[in-house]
């Protein structure tokens, strides 16, 4: 095995770039290190100004997302004898403005998580005194998957809809309302219905199916836009046939 | 003479932001295979239109029904058939293997396997050519 690899990186410093370059880095190819462990090596021993995020190095925090030979990738999961001989190209999450080199712009996505209503809605609240609200395993397991999304927007990164249309509320965010949607706690369905089921909400989606591909979790969020859409077009019928609600 | 230093602006300085190329589409195979999903529309449309006229010509009479199976034999006629008989395929087959995962089916309280669903569909077809294949040369 060779000894080094070579890493282009995306840099782009926008006090002197117009337009994002690649620069050359040769770091240690060893069978255990990931990308993010070559960004790493990059910034403490080459070039300490070298700017991206990362936090867990264990597929939780979601913050290392970026385009690894242009395919979006959690770099902490992608291993660089993967990629040998090399080089392996490292550039910022497409479709997201660059902030500096591998940083993102994320407001976005954050904007539109909130709209979806990301959290358990209740008419009413159940008193203290009557306890937890009781899930079975079933109910638990109608949602799990959805559940699992850790916010790390490679599933954007994927979805040419999202790159095309700015309004798109996008993979992750749909697939999370879905996740509350399909909670046995929550309440707040219809008015996440009437948020989304739209040409710019849900139905935006065509459905190319790239986000549950890529997606590190295994969320499936292609799968939560389609079966969210079903909903949507039964609801639709159901206030077609019962306009007054079908007491 | 003033050292080389940045110039910050007072918030996020200038973000680079990338336009999406008109041929996306182009740059990736699952993408391109998207594209062709979405265009084989055009060829159910035109298997309908076909069916359409067909029903009118019967309709018609004798002498019609004969003038559209000899329009069908021309070869315009023919080569339109022929893509648009591969782009069908293409449509059942993309979408056979897409339903499963649209529809989430769940049973007991289960989700039924992807895989099961898929081979529903796919038995469906089976079953619907057979029946077919049994009617007009039965």
């Amino acid at each position: 095995m060779a000894e080094t690899i070579q890493l282009e990186v995306a840099r782009y410093q926008p006090e002197r770039d117009t337009a994002p370059r690649l620069e050359r880095f040769a770091v240690p190819l060893r069978k255990e290190w990931v990308v993010l462990d070559a960004l790493n090596y990059i910034k403490d021993r080459l070039d300490g100004s070298l700017s991206y995020r990362w936090s867990c190095r264990m597929g939780i925090c979601g913050s290392c997302g970026m385009s690894v030979n242009g395919e979006p990738k959690l770099t902490c999961a992608t291993f660089l004898v993967h990629y040998a001989p090399g080089p392996v190209r490292v550039e910022p999450l497409r479709y997201f403005p660059v902030v500096r080199d591998l940083v993102i712009e994320m407001s976005d996505f954050l904007r539109k998580l909130q709209k979806v209503k990301p959290w358990i809605i209740r008419r009413e609240e159940q008193p203290l005194s009557s306890g937890e609200y009781l899930q079975t395993p079933e109910q638990l397991d109608a949602y799990k998957q959805y559940s699992m999304c850790i916010n790390c927007m490679i599933c954007y990164a994927a979805c040419p809809v999202y790159g095309l249309d700015p309004l798109f509320p996008g993979p992750a965010a749909l697939a999370l309302a879905q996740r509350y949607n399909l909670d046995s706690r929550d309440q707040g369905a219809g008015e996440r219905l009437r948020e989304l089921s739209h040409a710019d909400g849900i139905w935006g989606c065509t459905f190319v199916g790239e986000c549950t591909k890529v997606c590190p979790k295994n969320v499936d969020p292609a799968g939560a836009i389609q079966q969210y859409k079903f909903t949507a077009a039964k609801e639709w019928l159901k206030s077609l046939l019962l306009p007054r609600g079908g007491g | 003479m003033p050292p080389e230093t940045p110039v910050y602006t007072s918030y996020h300085p200038r973000w680079y932001r990338q336009r999406v190329s008109t041929y996306w589409w182009l740059g990736r195979w699952s993408y391109l295979v998207f594209i062709l999903r979405e265009l084989s529309s055009l060829a159910v449309a035109w298997v309908v239109l076909l069916t359409l006229l067909l029903v009118r010509a019967v309709s018609a009479g004798t002498d019609s029904y004969a003038e559209f199976v000899q329009w069908l034999k021309t070869p315009v006629v023919l080569a339109l058939n022929a893509v648009a008989l591969s782009f069908l395929v293409f449509h059942t087959i993309t979408w056979f293997n897409a339903a499963p995962r649209a529809m989430g089916l769940r049973l007991g309280g289960r989700r039924v396997p992807e895989r099961l669903v898929a081979v529903a569909h796919y038995a469906g077809w089976a079953a619907a050519s057979a029946l077919m294949a049994w009617m007009v040369l039965g």
